[in-house]
């Protein structure tokens, strides 16, 4: 049963690679801002040589 | 505000769209052969090519890395430079990652068929592809990463972090699973051996359901849904925590696939509590695509793809309750080994996966070629052929699945199994396969009716191959995207320690990993021995054949199961096992104790025909064993691998080993000649009948013969 040690490690270093990357994005203001990441992404990009009309965003409710 | 203007590369969103498509059909229909085949063996035209155990692997390997992994990388592909404001890093490492993963799929599909496996499930590759799967993996690495690097956005989308831990895990389950020593050219022998193989084999297994099947498609979900629906995520601080919570918790549960087995007790218990820890981050993520939609559910009346989508999130929530619940071991105790399994992994499979990839297919290519969908009417009828082609698929094996495990375990008042004929058993559920091949050919249907439905929007519109876009400058922000530097470290305890460890277990692990392995070789029952040449041969061929496909090798400690077959596994049985052949499913009997069981004869002619021995037999014939002669040459290569790997041969054993193969070979022909089969000593069968005939015996002198099985 020896491989559970290999399993174990490899999970942790998995696992406390996600922790560092959870510290450093959250420390980074990641998820400083919870509300407009969503909405942002339902905005498609201007397209080259169009006229930058604003879409009206479909309000978020509440 | 500076304004640049950026090229998104859709060509190759286009072109990982169309292997979707391609690789998908062809998935499905070998997978509809194979579920044809369960009650109409015949099928298979006695090709080998098309035999049930060597097309299994194809129809698995088809629908999860080709149907499956081309869509991920076509969302990828399309979402990514879109949520980051930057192309994608390099167009010629896409176009490397296309034709990379291609030849993969296409290797795969040449070599599986031909019987160059490595038995292990979702992993059965050979180490060069294995190699070539490496490669490939990291050039989507480096392309993905050095998007993020190179991205306008501050905030990465929560997609993109579901998609850095699909990239992070996958890497490493598929290099720690893929530890082998190569023998010959497309033959290979793991490093791990028995229970150990079965643990990271699991552990892999049930990652590679979490890391490629969903961690990837939830990703997916987070762009495709919102902007199908054109409304935000429900919740993005809910995303963000069931995102963390998913990922940490996921790698643990690994072990529920082995309920019941040699592994320890408290390994299997360790695998059941994380398992049932998973409902809450899965329904989690479940919950947040479904109320996402919450107010706009006349949407979806409207919206097809909103309609395939809600039904995968739907199929995504109950196959995350019902894993937990089958890992459950008294669940489990039913349910292992019979076509309940197959019925779960069918409701993601169809559902999440198949559901969720056919909505984002519908939404992108019209949108690719910028036209409308050539008839909304053909993918309303595809949905609801596909929703009825799942009911009618799972329906049928949930029913066969506890049919067949009830029937499994019944006694009689008298205490007597009253199934004792595991064909029984069988004969009762094929009514079931064949509803579920009808279920199977609907899904199919209506995946050949979007192909049909997006070729002729493909016909009608034109490819936006390179699509133009105006995006804020990039600052020459303060905010570089990667400031790992060493000063920074230094500052930071915390981090600094865990990467130091990372560094220190790294080199740790490599140092270990063969000592670990070969000190575990060493038999805790000194009855084992290793096998000799000609049964290494012989299992060989068993792994060749995929026999394992079929039949399990691991007696449960259950009154029924050892009443049926003997003695129950231990863990010491299985220590020159490179690599473990318990199998997951047994559409046959358990093999375990199957040596000694039946004399030769019976064998030989149970291989040339099933049905001649057990009438009505569902097993494909395998006369092609009684004509290919044994190829010998490799046996010297065998034996020194299994020596470095730690199996206790005599030093210079290889080079005297085909004398013994022969020798014993001879005993089995001139044992055949009794029975009047007149089959000369190198032929394939003998050596598998000489495996047969080993396996489990090991113990049965030493057990006081309690191993004598049912009939």
């Amino acid at each position: 049963m020896q491989v559970v040690v290999v399993l174990l490690i490899a999970s942790v270093v998995v696992a406390a690679g996600f922790l560092v990357a959870f510290l450093w994005s959250a420390r980074r203001g990641q998820y400083d801002d919870l509300d407009t990441p969503p909405v942002r992404m339902l905005y498609d990009d201007i397209k080259a040589g169009e006229k930058p009309v604003t879409p009206a965003p479909s309000p978020k409710s509440e | 505000m500076a304004i640049e203007t950026i090229a998104y590369d859709n060509k190759t969103v286009r072109d990982f769209g169309l292997a979707t498509m391609v690789w998908g059909a062809v998935g499905m229909l070998v997978g509809l052969i194979a579920a044809i085949q369960m009650y109409f063996p015949a099928l298979n035209l006695n090709i080998l090519y098309l035999t049930f155990s060597h097309i299994r692997p194809v129809h698995t390997n088809a629908v999860i890395f080709a149907f499956v992994g081309n869509a991920i990388f076509m969302s990828v592909y399309y979402s990514l430079p879109r949520l980051c404001k930057a192309p994608m890093y390099s167009d010629l490492l896409s176009r490397l990652h296309f034709w990379g993963w291609q030849l993969i799929i296409v290797c795969a599909a040449i070599s599986l068929p031909m019987g160059f496996t490595t038995s292990k499930e979702y992993a059965e590759l050979e180490w060069p592809i294995d190699i070539l799967i490496a490669v490939v993996w990291v050039i989507f690495g480096i392309n993905m990463f050095g998007t993020i690097f190179k991205r306008r956005e501050k905030h990465m989308y929560v997609a993109i972090w579901f998609y850095i831990a699909t990239w992070v895990t996958v890497t490493m389950l598929h290099v720690v699973n893929s530890l082998e020593i190569p023998v010959t050219f497309m033959k290979s022998y793991p490093v791990y051996a028995g229970v150990q193989d079965a643990l990271v084999q699991w552990w892999y297994g049930h990652n590679a359901v979490a890391f490629f099947l969903t961690t990837p498609y939830l990703g997916m979900m987070y762009y495709f849904l919102p902007k199908a629906a054109d409304r935000p995520i429900f919740s993005y601080r809910l995303s963000i925590i069931h995102f963390w919570a998913l990922i940490f918790i996921y790698i643990w549960a690994g072990p529920h696939h082995l309920l019941y087995s040699a592994l320890p007790d408290w390994a299997q218990s360790l695998g059941t509590v994380f398992s049932i820890m998973l409902i809450a981050p899965s329904w989690g993520g479940m919950l947040n695509g479904l109320l996402t939609l919450r107010g706009a559910w006349d949407k979806v009346r409207e919206s097809v793809v909103l309609k395939f989508m809600v039904v995968a999130v739907t199929a995504y929530g109950m196959a995350t309750f019902e894993g937990p619940l089958l890992s459950v071991k008294s669940v489990n105790a039913l349910s292992h080994f019979t076509d309940w399994t197959i019925a779960h992994v069918h409701v993601g499979a169809l559902g999440w996966n198949g559901f969720l990839t056919f909505g984002i297919l519908y939404w992108l290519i019209p949108r690719l070629y910028r036209t409308k969908l050539y008839s909304d009417k053909l993918a309303n009828l595809h949905f609801w052929i596909g929703f009825l082609g799942i009911v009618i698929y799972v329906l049928p094996l949930y029913f066969a699945g506890i049919t067949q495990g009830l029937m499994w375990k019944e006694f009689t008042p008298d205490g007597i199994l009253r199934y004792p004929n595991f064909l029984e058993t069988v004969l009762q559920v094929i009514p079931m396969y064949v509803i579920r091949s009808i279920g199977g050919s609907l899904f199919l249907l209506g995946a050949v009716l979007m192909i049909y439905n997006l070729a002729r929007t493909m016909k009608a519109g034109s490819l936006l191959a390179s699509e133009q876009v105006e995006v804020p400058a990039r600052e020459p922000a303060p905010s570089a995207p990667f400031r790992f530097s060493h000063r920074w470290l230094e500052g930071k305890p915390l981090p600094f320690l865990i990467l130091a460890f990372v560094a220190v277990v790294i080199g740790g692990v490599i140092e270990l990993v063969p000592t670990f392995m070969i000190k575990s070789n060493i038999p805790t029952i000194a009855a084992v021995h290793p096998y000799t040449p000609l049964e290494l041969q012989g299992r060989d061929i068993y792994i060749r054949e995929g026999c394992n496909v079929c039949h399990s090798q691991m007696v449960r400690p259950f009154r029924s199961e050892t009443e049926r077959y003997g003695e129950y596994s231990k863990a010491g049985e299985y220590v020159y096992d490179h690599p473990f052949l318990w199998g997951s499913k047994r559409t046959g009997p358990d093999l375990m104790r199957v040596g000694q069981k039946y004399p030769n004869a019976w064998h030989y002619r149970h291989m040339e025909d099933p049905r001649s021995m057990s009438p009505g037999s569902i097993m494909p014939s395998y006369p092609w064993l009684l004509t290919n002669q044994l190829d010998t040459t490799t046996t010297a290569a065998k034996i020194r691998a299994m020596q470095a790997l730690g199996v206790p041969y005599p030093l210079p054993y290889s080079a005297m080993a085909n004398f013994d193969l022969a020798k014993q070979a001879q005993v089995i022909s001139d044992d055949l000649k009794q029975g009047s089969i007149d089959c000369p000593p190198d032929r394939e069968i003998v050596a598998l009948i000489a495996y047969l005939q080993r396996m489990g015996t090991d113990i049965k002198g030493a057990s006081g013969g309690t191993a004598a099985g049912g009939p």
